[in-house]
Order: structure tokens, then sequence, then C-alpha cells
């Protein structure tokens, strides 16, 4: 097990107000503003308790199925010609993402806040049925709120939700995608504050979520880098993984930060083209604002209202960013590209056939950049890609595209 | 001196309670929200709230929800509603005016920029739901250098550490939040109302407005005793929602404001209100 000091590089990052230089903080309502105090409290504790940490270990153990491997793709690194590519392979854990390690490490302060009810946003699914999968364990009410578009496109992740036992609410608001559900379960947080826990899914949203839910991600980069030097005898050249609010990112490159001479390569999803309006880049095409809670950069027009997103992927489809992003962006540390749905298509078909190993469409965005990446360099390098998801969820949205019907 | 304070002056002299509309500006027309502010003010309406629609209003119930998408289909922006306040105080020079709204369409326009716009056009204060004492710093000194105040909200979730802090940058009144929840629900809680006014009173000389989640006269008459201004916003735009003209708007906004405005009245008329309990 690790010391609880070993388990965050986050001596500064955010100062204690959450901010990451100017990106984050508190940008909500006042009755929520004491909830957060409470929460920023209680994870900044239990961080530190070891009983709770070794809950945590066994937990994700054996119920999320962790450590998940890091496998060599020889097919896809033969084809490509040029660096190893290696993934993360996320898509093992329990419910078939890295959003599991998030909602166990809420789901067990929710229960030591002493929270009987829990809610949370989602647009893929996968942090909704992570979200239930916990709540069931811990005999906890559970409310998914999801955007009608994305309960359309995800039709199998909440039949996974309702047969867990949590009630799906389907959000008709706005552009009926992640960012209106996010609306929606912050406004019944508002009004549930004192027995409801919110597992917010992302490394978005006010302080102490980006920070907190970073830290319970930050695994896969602590084993990740491990596992590197066991097996290769050094680190990766470059981490690539994709970016919607950002949490699969921010959990591979937290615990890479220190050692400079590992590239980052955040992926957005630039949709039908970042030339246009149908994207979700915020971070190669949008500017600095503030959504849901913190300062970031954002996709909004003239007028400072948020913008409809696209992306052929739900899990990215959200016109903010978590403010570390940004913060990483300012920096330079870590570098931001666009794939668009084209080219995430064609990723997702190349892995499942040269490896059998079939990834999300959000998923499928970091595969297409990693395989460019990888052409790029020599076969003494490595690039690391972060698996986030398994793409069974998507089967349909592929089905639909390509014109097949079952 | 600002509006504000002038009218809860004169206010306090008369033993009269606040009444404070809100509505969304541009909603159920541009072109009806000035008649709507005059018709307000005619009814009873001592201190005027407008919304400056935003695409993505957290902290609102599904009729401001829907009333900012109404209004931003028919393109109010922040041009706009600066251009209604500017109509609306050419015939109005005493109504204080409140723009309520959400942080990121100000700072597109730029905070400096915008607070002496909304200055010039004759606003008095600003309210900006989700920014909280803690993010306010650059907001609150570019308002403040322009005489403007910022107001705060105050929850019934507020700690004590909190309450204290926000007395000492809250300017014109605090807003007290009657309800946990967004705006427009119904569960007012009139019991505890009273000691929560009572403990607001405590670290402040500032009037106190009580709103979220006042509906009927009757619930306007309580809460006219304990505090010093009452404010109506979703049931007002409720009806406002059902208006085609600008006939109908004023009318409706007169006649619901009215019967409000005469149970706050026969509530208080045996005295100024005064914190009670």
């Amino acid at each position: 097990m690790l010391e609880a000091a070993q388990r965050t590089h986050s001596e500064s990052i955010p100062d204690a107000s959450g901010h990451f230089g100017i990106f984050g903080g508190r940008f909500v309502s006042e009755t929520l503003m004491p909830a957060l105090e409470e929460l920023d409290r209680a994870w900044k504790h239990y961080l530190q308790d070891a009983d709770f940490l070794a809950e945590l270990d066994r937990d994700l153990a054996h119920f999320v199925g962790r450590p998940s491997p890091l496998y060599l793709a020889e097919n896809l690194t033969r084809q490509m010609g040029g660096a190893r590519i290696v993934f993360k392979r996320e898509d093992l854990n329990h419910t078939g993402a890295h959003k599991i390690n998030n909602t166990v490490g809420q789901g067990l302060l929710a229960r030591a806040m002493g929270k009987k009810r829990v809610i949370a946003e989602t647009g893929a699914g996968q942090h909704g049925v992570a979200s239930a999968t916990v709540a069931a364990r811990l005999g906890m009410d559970c409310v998914v709120y999801m955007g009608a578009e994305d309960v359309r496109r995800q039709a199998v992740n909440v039949f996974r939700m309702k047969l867990l036992g949590a009630e799906v609410v389907s959000v008709e608001a706005g552009s009926r995608t992640l960012k209106d559900a996010l609306n929606e379960a912050m406004r019944d947080w508002v009004t549930n504050v004192d027995d409801t826990f919110y597992i917010l899914g992302t490394v978005a949203g006010p302080h102490p979520y980006p920070a907190m839910v970073r830290d319970f991600n930050a695994i896969v980069g602590r084993e990740a880098r491990a596992q590197s030097l066991a097996e290769y005898g050094r680190l990766p050249d470059a981490l690539v993984a994709c970016v919607g609010g950002g949490s699969n990112a921010i959990g591979l490159f937290h615990p890479f930060i220190r050692d400079e001479q590992v590239a980052m390569y955040g992926v957005e999803a630039a949709g039908r083209g970042l030339g246009g309006l149908e994207h979700a880049a915020s971070l190669c095409a949008g500017r600095v604002g503030v959504l849901h809670g913190s300062r970031t950069y954002l996709l909004d027009d003239d007028a400072g209202q948020i913008r409809h997103t696209h992306s052929v992927s739900a899990g990215l489809d959200y016109p903010g960013v978590g403010p570390e992003h940004a913060w990483l962006k300012d920096t330079g540390r870590a570098r931001y590209v666009g794939i668009d749905d084209k080219q995430a298509m064609k990723a997702f078909h190349a892995l499942t056939r040269s490896e059998g190993i079939m990834p999300a469409l959000e998923t499928a965005h970091a595969v297409a950049y990693g395989m460019q990446l990888a052409a790029e360099l020599t076969s003494d390098q490595i690039v690391l890609i972060n698996l986030s998801g398994r793409g069974d969820k998507d089967i349909n949205t592929v089905a639909e595209i390509e014109g097949i019907q079952f | 001196m600002n509006r504000i304070d002038q009218r809860f002056r004169q206010l306090a002299r008369r033993g009269r309670t606040a009444l404070v509309p809100y509505i969304t500006a541009g909603h159920p027309h541009p072109d009806v929200t000035v008649d709507v502010l005059h018709g307000a003010v005619e009814a009873g309406a001592d201190l005027l709230e407008l919304g400056m629609p935003f695409s993505d209003v957290m902290a609102d119930g599904p009729v401001i929800q829907n009333a900012c998408a109404h209004a931003l289909r028919h393109g109010t922006d922040l041009d706009r509603v600066l251009d209604m306040v500017r109509q609306f105080r050419e015939r109005d020079a005493e109504t204080p005016l409140i723009l309520m709204g959400y942080t990121n369409p100000i700072e597109r326009r730029g905070v400096e920029r915008f607070a002496g716009e909304a200055a010039a056009a004759g606003v008095d204060a600003l309210l900006v739901v989700d920014c909280p004492a803690d993010e306010a710093e650059e907001l609150k000194a570019e308002l403040q250098r322009r005489g403007l105040y910022q107001i705060f909200l105050v929850a019934p979730t507020t700690t004590d550490h909190r309450l204290q802090r926000m007395a000492k940058l809250a300017g014109g009144f605090v807003y007290y939040v009657s309800i946990k929840g967004v705006t427009g629900a119904a569960s007012l809680d009139l019991a505890s109302l009273a000691p929560a006014v009572k403990r607001v009173r405590s670290v402040t000389e500032l009037p106190v407005a009580v709103g979220f989640g006042i509906r009927e006269p009757e619930q306007a008459a309580a809460v006219a005793r304990v505090s010093d201004a009452v404010v109506i916003g979703s049931a007002l735009v409720d009806r406002l929602d059902r208006c085609t003209n600008a006939e109908e708007s004023v009318a409706a906004t007169r006649a619901y404001l009215g019967q409000i405005r005469a149970a706050m009245d026969a509530a208080t008329e045996t005295g100024p209100a005064v914190a009670e309990a």
C-alpha cells in the first residue's frame, strides 16, 4: 500500500481555494459553498486516514480488479512501424472503464460522511454505471442524470443502470447532453444538500472535485509508471489519453508530471472538424471562461453563451474541460490535439481488428492520435496510451453510423 | 447615493416592506420587457431585478430555465439588456434596478467594460448567482469604483464564518435564499424564516430581502412581516409565459403584483417591519 503522501504530488496545486493558476475555483451559488467546504475537509481528512486508504486499496484490488495490465500491442506496433505502442488496460476494470476508480473512492467517502443518497451526471453512461454499481454495493439510493440525446445514444448503459437499481433521469434541457446533465445534477444537489453526495464523474466542476477526482484516478498513472519501469526498465516517451472533462487523462498524467522527459498528449474530440463549430475541443479551439463551477477553457459564443458541441462519442461531447488541463496547457507541460469523428472510427476498427480489443469511441480518439505519434517515433521509444474504456456500449452507435441494422 | 440606499431609507420611514419582482429580460419578448418593468412599478414594486439570460442557469428551476432559453432565442444578449435598462431610465429615474445573471457572459464582455456600461445605463447593483464572495474580488472592485453594489446571497446552509465574511463585503441589501433549492421550488418553510433572518441581522445593518419559493399572497405577507423585502421571481415569470403581447404582459404583471402588494401591506400596516421572534 502506498503511503498517503505518495498518493499525490499536489503539494501546492491546486491552492487552498482550489485554483490551478488562474483556473479552477468555486463558481457556484452560495447554497453549495458550505457543502463544498465540508467535502473538501472530508477528502483531505480521509486521504490521510490509514483505515480508509486500506479499504480503498482492497476495493480497487478485489472489486475493480486492479492493477490493470500494461499491454504491448505488437500487431499495431508492427503496422505503424515506429515506437512500441502499449496500452494501460482500464477497459478491463469492473464496469469497463476507468470511471470506477473514482466512484469507488467517492462512494466510500459518501459513506464515511454519513450520506444515504448519491447522485451523478453521465454522458456516455460509463460514470452513471460506475456510480450505480457502487451505490448498489453500498446500499445507497442512486439517481443518475443523463441528457436525453445520450439516453438515446447509450441505451444499453441506461438499462445497466436501471438493473443496478438506479433511477435514470433523462434531461431535456439545452443541448440534451452531458453539460445539461451536470446542470441538473447540481440542481438536485442544491435541493437535497443535507443527505445527498454528488459523485461528480470528471475533473471539472467546483473545487474540490477537480483535485479529488484526479487523486482517485491517479492510481492509473502510478501503476503505469511502475509497470513501465518494471517491464521496460524505463519510462514511456509519450503518454496519450482522450480528454472530455479529462479524468482518465489527468489520472494517467498526474504521477508523471515531474518526469519532464515524458511528453503528454491530451486528445480532444474534433467532431466534424476544428474549423467549424461541430466539435468539442475546448482546449484546442476554446477560450477562458467560467462553466460548471470553475474557470477553464470552454466553447462559447461572443455573448458568452455556452455552445452546443458535437462528437461521435457521448463522453467527449462537453463544452468545458477540467481546470488542471487548462493549467497544463498554459504551462506547456501537456499538449492538446484534436481527432475527428472519422479518424476515431477508423482507429476503433484498427484496434479491434489488429489486437482483438474493442475500445470505447472516446478511447478511440486517443488510440488514433497514439498511432500517428508512434509512426513518427523510433522503435526504441514507447508510446503509452490510456485504454480508458471498452467499446461494448458503442456497438449500436457504430452500427448506426455504418448503416447496419440488427 | 446609490438608489438602493435611498429607496430603503424611504421605505423605512413609511414602514413599508419592499416588493422586488424579478423578470427575465427578453421574456416573453424583448419588446415587452421595458413595459413590464414600468407596469411592475405601477403595481407597487419598490426595486426591480432584471435577469440576464444565460444558456446554463445552474441555480434556476424550470420556469426561469425556459424563460432564459426563450429570451436567448429572441436574441437577448447583454447589449439588448443594457438597452432595456437605458430605455427604462428614460421614464423612471428613481426605482433601483439590479441585474441578475451568471459569470460567463460578464467575463466574456470584460468585467471592467461591463461594470462601466451597466453604471452608465442606470443599473444600481449586480447579483451574479455563481460568483460567491470567494471569487468576487475583481468584480466587486470594478462595481465599487462606479458606485454599484454587488448583492450577495445568504443561504440556509451558510455558516457563521461565511456569514460574517459576507457581511463585510455586502452592500445595498443582503439576499436571503429562503429554501435549499433552485428558484421556483415550492417548499418555503415559514417557521424557520424568522430566526434565519434574525441571524442575518445579527451581522449586518443592511436590509434583508427574502426570495426563492414565494408565490402566494399569503406567503408574501408572512415573509413581509419578518423581512425588509420580498422577492417574487418564478411565479411572475410563469404568468408572463402565458402572455403573447405587451398589453397582456403588463396586465398580468399588474394584476399579480397588485395582489401581492395588497397582502404585504395588510400584513405590515400595524407598523414597520422589524425582526420578530
